[in-house]
């Protein structure tokens, strides 16, 4: 793990910015996709991506890298941007995203897509699943960490607080799950359609290791799943605070952009925004 | 030999294997006393793992132990786990294609002091139309014991269907099996019957019965409900010229309906099934009873010869 110097913060704030261009790129040439829950995610994402999972893009099999779930499997968008960047497919793969001919689908699959570690879509399945591969790193003596990341919308779902119970249960300290609280689900804001609060006491009272940051900064970020890592006893879980559409004015905090794709004057202004020089 | 309890055999079986390859775990959801996962959980406890009453929970968790290079067995009711955990089977097992073993036991009616709740008769129906899943029903006891290393060692997900009871025994253990090959129990000519789990000894019945009125039937046990063996079953209808079908199932999903796919594609002839029609079943005192006042006789499968071969051209 690289040390988090300043300059080293403005290099993954920086591939933050390109995951979200990217993101909005591959929706916008696809005509659909959710940017909302791709936007909220950058950050987290990066630091992932990009300084904290033990992954090799020659070795996508490798059996001692570490793993990572997209529970919220609809922001597959900056999976892919994430992938693509870090060398596991070239980006040319995303050029005709949504074709019956692109290996890469709507949702992740593991079986198509280098990298994916698991197929996700439907939403709730990633503290399970993730549950599942932090057993098997154990009952292996393997010492690689499991990331799960979910949504807040998702965990409104009772199959999320069943893995939670499991990974409570078996004391998997090497699963680390983090919350995109971004407070927006499809229908409207989180604590309208139903409201869960406070996440922290649930997760807690689940049995986890509770941290809870602001999801758009990288230190935020890098600092919690540092200290996940070195909780022995239980899981992890850090709930990020951010906002859906991150970065673009128009969509921030609006649910009609959970799953819909902007314009090209939209995709303009979204990229300017975004710091974008080649609006290509 | 003594009627052993079909779930029973499989729960010895499993903790055999567990000796012979230490990548199966096991997992239950608080009825390892009842599928009888106890044995394996009992000799290898730390390849168990109890999930609480929480079946989809118990899938993903597989898939994720599937994920880490682990043979997993899930144990738990049929009804619940081909009913609630459905989506669960059909993402993170199927489509994911992560080599996880479905052991879904007290299958069919066969939990008759529970009730409708808790049968399971529309569970091969639900799995049968799942991509990616291989679905086998055994006749008996010692059959199901012989399913668990083959299943086990048997490259990606398996749905192996497990009463609760002891169905008529029909095989000595370690008679030769094979994923996707039909057997044939019994030659005859002027019809066949095609069966599976506890109607393979009725079955088999209704042909002596038959046979003391001069028909000869045929008994094919179809244990691989899923790939089918479509070879075998249009070479029996087109040696015999009319069909049977009989199984512990709603009639409709099950094997009636996947061997009518089969002879209306390729081979139209007369069919006719036997099987739940259609109906919640009540609860019983006792299996056989209940069996026979569903309309899983030996009898019906008799009538329903005598219609087929009515049938006939």
């Amino acid at each position: 793990m690289s040390s988090l110097t300043p300059q080293r913060i403005l290099e993954l704030e920086e591939i933050s910015r390109q995951l979200r261009v990217d993101s909005l790129r591959f929706i916008h040439r696809r005509g659909s996709g959710h940017p909302g829950g791709a936007l909220s995610a950058a950050e987290i994402m990066t630091v992932l991506y990009f300084h904290i999972m033990r992954i090799d893009p020659a070795r996508p099999d490798w059996e001692d890298r570490d793993r990572f779930i997209l529970s919220k499997g609809h922001a597959s968008a900056v999976l892919y941007a994430a992938l693509t960047r870090r060398g596991f497919f070239p980006v040319s793969e995303m050029e005709n995203w949504g074709e019956i001919d692109c290996p890469h689908q709507g949702h992740p699959d593991r079986l198509k897509t280098p990298g994916v570690d698991m197929t996700s879509g439907l939403l709730g399945h990633g503290v399970a699943v993730g549950s599942g591969l932090a057993l098997a790193a154990r009952l292996k003596n393997l010492d690689y960490r499991t990331y799960v990341l979910l949504g807040d919308g998702e965990s409104q779902g009772g199959i999320v607080w069943e893995g939670a119970a499991v990974a409570a249960k078996y004391h998997l300290a090497n699963l680390t799950c983090i919350l995109d609280c971004n407070d927006v689900q499809l229908d409207g804001p989180v604590h309208e359609v139903m409201p869960m609060e406070p996440w922290d006491k649930k997760w807690q009272a689940a049995g986890w290791h509770v941290l809870e940051i602001n999801g758009h900064d990288i230190l935020e970020v890098v600092e919690a799943l540092r200290v996940a890592a070195q909780i022995h006893d239980k899981p992890t879980m850090v709930i990020a605070r951010t906002t859906k559409g991150k970065g673009v004015s128009f969509m921030e905090n609006n649910s009609f952009w959970h799953g819909n794709v902007p314009n090209a004057d939209q995709m303009k202004q979204a990229l300017t925004e975004l710091g974008e020089v080649n609006h290509g | 030999m003594a009627e052993m309890a079909m779930r029973e055999a499989y729960g010895r079986a499993l903790a055999e294997f567990g000796t012979e390859n230490p990548n199966v775990v096991a997992l239950d959801v608080d009825t390892s006393a009842s599928t009888l996962s106890s044995f394996f959980a009992k000799q290898f406890p730390d390849r168990f793992f109890n999930i609480g009453i929480a079946e989809p929970c118990m899938v993903d968790v597989a898939a994720g132990l599937a994920l880490g290079g682990f043979v997993p067995f899930i144990n738990g009711f049929a009804s619940i786990l081909s009913l609630r955990a459905l989506e669960q089977i059909r993402t993170c097992v199927c489509y994911a294609r992560t080599n996880v073993k479905i052991a879904a036991s007290y299958a069919g009616i066969s939990d008759f002091k529970d009730g409708p709740t808790h049968y399971s008769i529309t569970d091969l129906a639900n799995v049968r139309a799942l991509p990616g899943m291989t679905v086998i029903v055994p006749a008996d006891a010692a059959e199901a014991a012989d399913w668990v290393p083959i299943v086990a060692e048997y490259d990606g997900p398996v749905y192996l269907r497990i009463s609760r009871a002891g169905a008529l025994p029909v095989h000595q253990p370690g008679s030769p099996l094979q994923v996707g090959k039909a057997r044939l129990l019994r030659e005859g000519n002027d019809l066949t019957i095609i069966t599976m789990g506890s109607m393979t000894g009725r079955c088999l019945i209704a042909a002596d019965k038959l046979a003391e009125k001069g028909l000869s039937a045929r008994v094919l046990e179809v244990h691989t409900l899923k790939p089918l063996d479509m070879d075998m079953i249009l070479k029996c209808a087109e040696e015999t010229g009319t069909v049977v079908t009989a199984e512990e199932h709603n009639i409709i999903g099950g094997l009636g309906s996947a061997v009518a796919e089969v002879l209306g594609d390729q081979l139209p002839t007369p069919l006719e099934r036997v099987g739940i029609r259609d109906a919640f079943c009540p609860t019983g005192r006792d299996l056989e009873k209940l069996m026979d006042a569903c309309g899983l006789s030996v009898d019906e499968v008799v009538k329903a010869a005598h219609r087929a071969l009515a049938r006939k051209k």
